[in-house]
């Protein structure tokens, strides 16, 4: 009975170090190895520049890249902004009339499978181009809270429908005191997912505008750095863009966690 | 315990019929009376659940009449209901759970308070008012959910099998701690269950039903006055257990034969 709990917080601690560990040593293994290839083959910049290349071009460009960044993050956060409100909004909508889901559904879907490779230079046609890569972002990263949401709205428990009737309930407290937070964890999950969509919307239509010109987001530095075969900055810009991608990851599941953990099965750490 | 003359609701002819063709109920009739312990005992599947939930107006009877003897209006806020699950809001505290009867009626929060830690006192969970559903034992969370159906100060409360997925130590806790708070109270009880043991130990009357549909089969006074560990073992309850076994026996027969 001498103590198990040491040597638990132990083997705790260990299997938190190769949470970081293992994917650190797998980079830094792939970015050795791509030294190595580009070194040893003599590959020069234009072609594949080495991690140290991409890493100054980095710094040196960092102000360009800087601005682009933002400009793209910007587009990225109002898109999802709106893909919340708008998803939200539309499946209490859905939610409280079968005639408007009924109505609205099919073209929510349609929406959703349209690839937006194809809608973005549409758009850029008809819409000034920050509203039509704003438009973009949207358009990708609404169907999943929407989906969502409904999901989780008609998903409450039958007794407990059943207890608010039974002392009166109005539709507004049914909706607000139960169907939302029940839908919480469905819509929380819908949201980290629109998340990535909202960035990918936001590159997507800026790639499709970036022939026309007038753009300044990260994606736009990529294709532009394409046109001028400047290949470590379109690797530098590419960088940075996974980096945006992982950070809203991140902070969408700390958000999640922050409101579901003290309730919620998926948000609970099991102790064994 | 000699008030228990008039009915505080009358169920009359009544059946149900649900979509699915399927008949629960046929020709129910029953006097809930005020102040009893009554208790509906039949198989699984007969109808007992469809019973309760018309009573509490969750349900709408095909045919039949459910008469309150203050002659209709709101009973809404007169009935307390205990779901076989404990059916508590996860997302909400113990205290915001017990809260919730009152928050739909418009009640305000910091008023209610007293009221609520007073009824959470009665069932043994003051020290848990702010802990979540999902850190509590099962039998705990049955406790809230009892809570919940006390803090109205019900006239009649409609319990649906509440302990039947509790362990056997636990139930014969919440047992015993039903019959003092029905004692304390005064209030009426209705508890629907599918053992003989449970219905006997707790009630002063049993309402045996059949089998699909459901109908009342027989009747039985249980005429204890102490309901404690002793009784559990006394020859009069083995008595009484095996009066209503018999009675369930033949109910059973009986909606097999129909
Ligand atoms: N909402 C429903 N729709 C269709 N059939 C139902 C519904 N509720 C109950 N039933 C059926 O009615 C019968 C009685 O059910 P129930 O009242 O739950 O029985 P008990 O509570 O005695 O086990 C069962 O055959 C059940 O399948
Ligand atoms: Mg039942």
């Amino acid at each position: 009975m001498s103590g198990g709990s040491p040597q638990e917080s132990g083997r705790e601690r260990r299997e938190q170090a190769l949470r970081i560990l293992a994917p650190a040593g797998v980079l830094a293994l792939g970015v050795v190895l791509w030294d190595l290839i580009v070194r040893v083959n003599g590959i020069p910049p234009y072609i594949l520049p080495s991690p140290g290349l991409v890493l100054s071009t980095l710094v040196s460009d960092w102000p360009v890249l800087w601005t682009s960044l933002l400009a793209t993050l910007e587009t990225t956060m109002e898109g999802l902004a709106l893909a919340v409100i708008g998803g939200i909004g539309l499946a209490v909508l859905f939610n409280q009339s079968r005639l408007i889901e009924h109505s609205l559904y099919p073209y929510a879907v349609i929406l959703q499978v349209t690839p937006v490779v194809a809608v973005a230079p549409l758009l850029l046609i008809y819409l000034p181009q920050q509203a039509a890569v704003l438009a973009c972002a949207w358009i990708v990263a609404f169907f999943p809270v929407l989906a969502n949401t409904t999901l989780g709205l008609s998903s409450v428990d039958h007794n407990l429908a059943d207890l608010f009737r039974l002392y009166g309930a109005s539709r507004w407290q049914v909706l607000r005191e139960l169907k939302l937070p029940a839908a919480l964890p469905q819509m929380l999950a819908g949201i980290r997912i629109a998340g990535g969509l909202s960035l990918i919307g936001a590159v997507v239509a800026e790639i499709a505008a970036g022939s026309a010109g007038a753009g300044s987001g990260l994606a736009y530095r990529i294709a532009e750095s394409g046109y001028r075969l400047n290949i470590p900055r379109m690797f530098a810009a590419l960088l940075l863009l996974s980096l945006a991608g992982i950070v809203i990851f991140a902070l969408l599941s700390w958000l999640t966690h922050l409101v579901l953990h003290r309730w919620h099965e998926s948000a609970i750490a099991r102790e064994t | 315990m000699s008030d228990s003359s008039s009915p505080i609701v009358s169920l009359r002819g009544v059946g149900k019929l649900f979509g699915t063709g399927t008949l629960a109920l046929d020709g129910l009739d029953l006097d809930v009376r005020r102040g009893e312990f009554l208790s509906l005992l039949g198989p699984s599947g007969c109808g007992k659940s469809t019973a309760l939930r018309i009573v509490a107006g969750l349900s709408e009877p095909s045919r039949g009449t459910v008469t309150w003897s203050d002659g209709g209006g709101s009973h809404a806020r007169d009935i307390g209901f205990v779901f076989q699950e404990p059916t508590l809001m996860p997302w909400a505290t113990v205290l915001a759970n017990v809260f919730l009867p009152l928050k739909l009626a418009g009640a305000d929060r910091a008023a209610a308070v007293p009221r609520i830690m007073e009824t959470l006192a009665r069932v043994g969970l003051a020290d848990f008012a702010e802990a979540y559903p999902r850190e509590l034992s099962g039998g705990m969370r049955m406790r809230v959910s009892i809570a919940r159906a006390l803090v109205t100060a019900p006239r009649i409360l409609l319990m649906d099998e509440p302990f039947a997925a509790l362990d056997e130590i636990t139930r014969f806790k919440l047992n015993d701690d039903l019959v003092a708070l029905w004692r304390e109270l005064r209030m009426t009880v209705v508890f629907v269950t599918h053992s003989v043991f449970e219905s006997v130990y707790l009630s002063q009357r049993i309402v045996v039903m059949t089998n699909r549909p459901g109908r009342v089969s027989s009747e039985l006074a249980i005429d204890a006055t102490h309901r404690d560990a002793r009784f559990r073992t006394s020859a009069e309850y083995a008595g009484y257990c095996r009066v209503a076994s018999e009675a369930l026996g033949r109910a059973m027969n009986a909606g097999a034969a129909a």
